[in-house]
């Protein structure tokens, strides 16, 4: 789960790690007042859930407060990436001497967490990584300690040459490390993190993302999401217990299991077709998914044809069949469906549609199911 | 031979009272798998098809002599599940659970290890040696005893492979699914290691997809070890979108990472032969063995 920067800031300032002094605003009027009230010069930056902002014309400076009106009138409702931009942040500009980048992230590969830090900061990291490197220091962090004080000042040595600064930066990446398990995070970073003229070390982006496994003990994230059409159709799939992503292609699938539903596009993309979406009915599915599973699906205009792929193990096909059945009588689907039933109790599932005497293009294998997928929506004039 | 599991497994069930555990717990001993206890605490002294229920695994260790444990707890307790499995002297665990927030698991698989403990999972269908024993809710009926070790971080995708390595007559030695999670216990070459020095697994199949760098590590690992086994694999999420969790939450491209291309290219400069979809599988082993 993503939250915006202005969130990240509040949970940042909880932790005591200093950001610069801003606010959030949703209107021009709003971010007059609080240029305003810092009474120096600002920076206007969009909240939306994607990187590269600056380039796209999303981050702005202000020096006074009517510029500051009219750079939020420009960045407020502008299109980044695809994402409408609803709100800004307004925080103050800061003379930089040295940008660096401090990131906690969980590593796959050793099963903990890591740090890294890096003196090229005010760059996405990937880029570092790409590019430089050898400009990327990292620790990995036994989960039984925690980060250790010594460990987060020697980091801070890789930074800065200043004792001073290398262990207030160790302070902050200790505060960091808390903030990151004791929030269940799977990423939390500062990029850039600043030493201003003035000698002052500042957070000046915040960006933190939660482990969905952990929201079930986090309810006060719910009302921090801000989610797109898209990924609202994927949260409503999800509390009816489908995993539904939507694409662009025509042929709509249902499958149990995400590696086969991730299969199953492979297959159609192979034999020349394009997915609809990614969808997954999950294991002990029972009539009732299959029906919501077919709701969603036939939202999608570009639909035109939806094939299921089940391979049953927990799932039994005879469910998937009733489900399918009691979906067709009461709902209006306009497109043919292709339907593939593999596994525990494929014969009763098979009886079962061939007794409800609706018109299925039943088919035994993957590639089958693919191909006759492809022809179907292909098909001209009908729909 | 088989490994992980086989004759000697004692098997315990934790959560054997729920709906999945009973019903699974049930499936496994049918399947001839010595089902020694089950737990559930506070409601030890039931029992739950035949199998005698404890309140914790220690008791069904000291009482059963259980040596493996299987999960089915619920997400938001199946973490303690693993501590106290770990802690009362079962050497294998396999966690079928889907849901355990990362964190808990990093610090889990930690205390696992210090105790020499193995564990399976989590977010996964367990293990299977056909004509020995089952540990897992894998549908036993597409299994044939066999050559073939399979190891995948999927479930369905793992029986549709497994239809086409049954259906060309190979057969499986072992199948294990490892899980879809970013933090799992045992990954493939854990598994590589183990099917290396088993004499009934003669090549091995890897079901792999998108996320993470555990197809890259194995890559790595077969070309430095020179592994003495032919290896073939597929690869899961050639068409999915960057940024979005597929399903499993391990499946995920972010920054550029983690992609198909970028994995199946590492497996074929390793010299593993990638399906380039499922059933093609069957013609690869046809290819090696």
């Amino acid at each position: 789960m993503k939250i915006h920067e202005y969130q990240a800031r509040e949970f940042f300032k909880k932790y005591g790690i200093p950001v610069s002094s801003g606010e959030v605003a949703d209107s021009p009027d709003k971010a007059r007042q609080i240029s305003e009230s810092i009474g120096k010069p600002v920076v206007v930056k969009a909240q939306v859930h994607v990187g590269g902002r600056g380039k796209a014309g999303g981050v702005k400076l202000a020096k006074t407060p009517e510029e500051t009106y009219k750079v939020a009138s420009t960045i407020l409702g502008m299109d980044i990436k695809g994402l409408k931009v609803k709100k800004v942040l307004v925080a103050q500009a800061v003379r930089i001497e040295s940008e660096a980048y401090l990131g906690v992230v969980v590593d796959r590969r050793s099963k903990r967490p890591v740090i890294m830090v890096s003196p090229a900061g005010g760059v996405e990291i990937e880029e570092v990584a790409r590019e430089t490197p050898e400009k990327i220091f990292k620790l990995i962090v036994d989960p039984a300690y925690g980060l250790l004080p010594h460990q987060a000042r020697d980091l801070g040595y890789k930074l800065y040459r200043n004792p001073g600064l290398a262990s207030k930066v160790g302070d902050v990446l200790m505060r960091l490390y808390r903030l990151f398990m004791e929030t269940d995070a799977s990423l939390a970073e500062i990029n850039p993190f600043v030493v201003t003229k003035q000698g002052e070390l500042l957070a000046i982006d915040s960006k933190i993302n939660f482990d969905d496994n952990s929201l079930f003990r986090h309810p006060d994230y719910e009302e921090l999401k801000d989610l797109t059409e898209d990924e609202k159709v994927e949260e409503e799939a999800k509390k009816k217990g489908l995993s539904f992503i939507k694409l662009e292609g025509d042929i709509g699938c249902v499958v149990n299991g995400a590696g086969l539903a991730m299969a199953t596009m492979d297959v159609i993309k192979y034999f020349g077709g394009e997915p609809a979406n990614f969808l997954d009915v999950g294991g002990s599915s029972n009539p009732e998914k299959v029906m919501n599973a077919m709701d969603i699906i036939t939202r999608e205009e570009n639909v035109r044809v939806i094939w299921f792929n089940i391979f049953g193990g927990i799932t039994r096909c005879d469910d998937i069949a009733t489900g399918l059945v009691t979906a067709l009588k009461n709902m209006e689907v306009n497109v043919p469906i292709v339907v593939r039933l593999t596994g525990t109790n494929e014969e009763e599932g098979r009886r079962l549609l061939k007794e409800s005497g609706l018109t299925i293009h039943s088919v035994s294998t993957m590639s089958e199911g693919a191909k006759r997928s492809i022809g179907l929506a292909h098909r001209k004039g009908e729909r | 031979m088989s490994v992980l599991v086989g004759e000697d497994t004692r098997l315990v069930v934790q959560g054997i009272t729920g709906r999945d555990g009973s019903f699974h717990a049930k499936r496994m001993k049918e399947y001839g798998t010595n089902v020694v206890a089950g737990v559930t605490p506070g409601k030890g002294g039931q029992s739950v098809e035949g199998i005698p229920v404890f309140n914790s695994v220690k008791e069904a260790v000291e009482k059963e002599g259980a040596n493996t444990s299987i999960i089915f707890v619920p997400a938001r307790f199946s973490i303690d599940a693993i501590y106290e499995a770990a802690d009362s002297g079962i050497e294998i665990i396999v966690a079928i659970t889907e849901g355990i927030p990362v964190n808990d698991m990093i610090r889990a698989i930690r205390f696992i290890n210090d105790k020499g403990v193995k564990l399976i999972g989590p977010n996964c269908p367990g293990i299977i040696s056909p004509g020995e024993a089952k540990v897992g809710i894998l549908p036993e009926k597409i299994f044939e005893k066999g050559k073939v070790g399979v190891v995948s971080r999927s479930g369905t995708l793992t029986y549709e492979i497994v239809s086409h390595i049954t259906e060309g007559g190979f057969g499986e030695s072992t199948a294990v699914g490892i899980g879809g999670d970013p933090i799992i216990g045992t990954k493939f070459i854990d598994m590589l290691e183990l099917f290396k020095d088993d004499v009934q697994t003669e090549a091995i199949v890897l079901i792999g997809e998108i996320g993470g760098s555990d197809e890259e590590d194995t890559a790595e690992y077969i070309k430095e070890t020179h592994y003495p086994k032919p290896v073939v694999g597929f690869i899961a999420g050639r068409t999915a979108p960057p940024g979005k969790r597929m399903g499993h939450a391990g499946a995920i491209i972010s920054g550029g990472a983690g992609t198909a291309k970028g994995k199946i290219k590492a497996w074929e400069n390793a010299g593993i032969k990638v399906a380039s979809i499922p059933e093609e599988i069957r013609d690869l082993l046809t290819e090696v063995l």
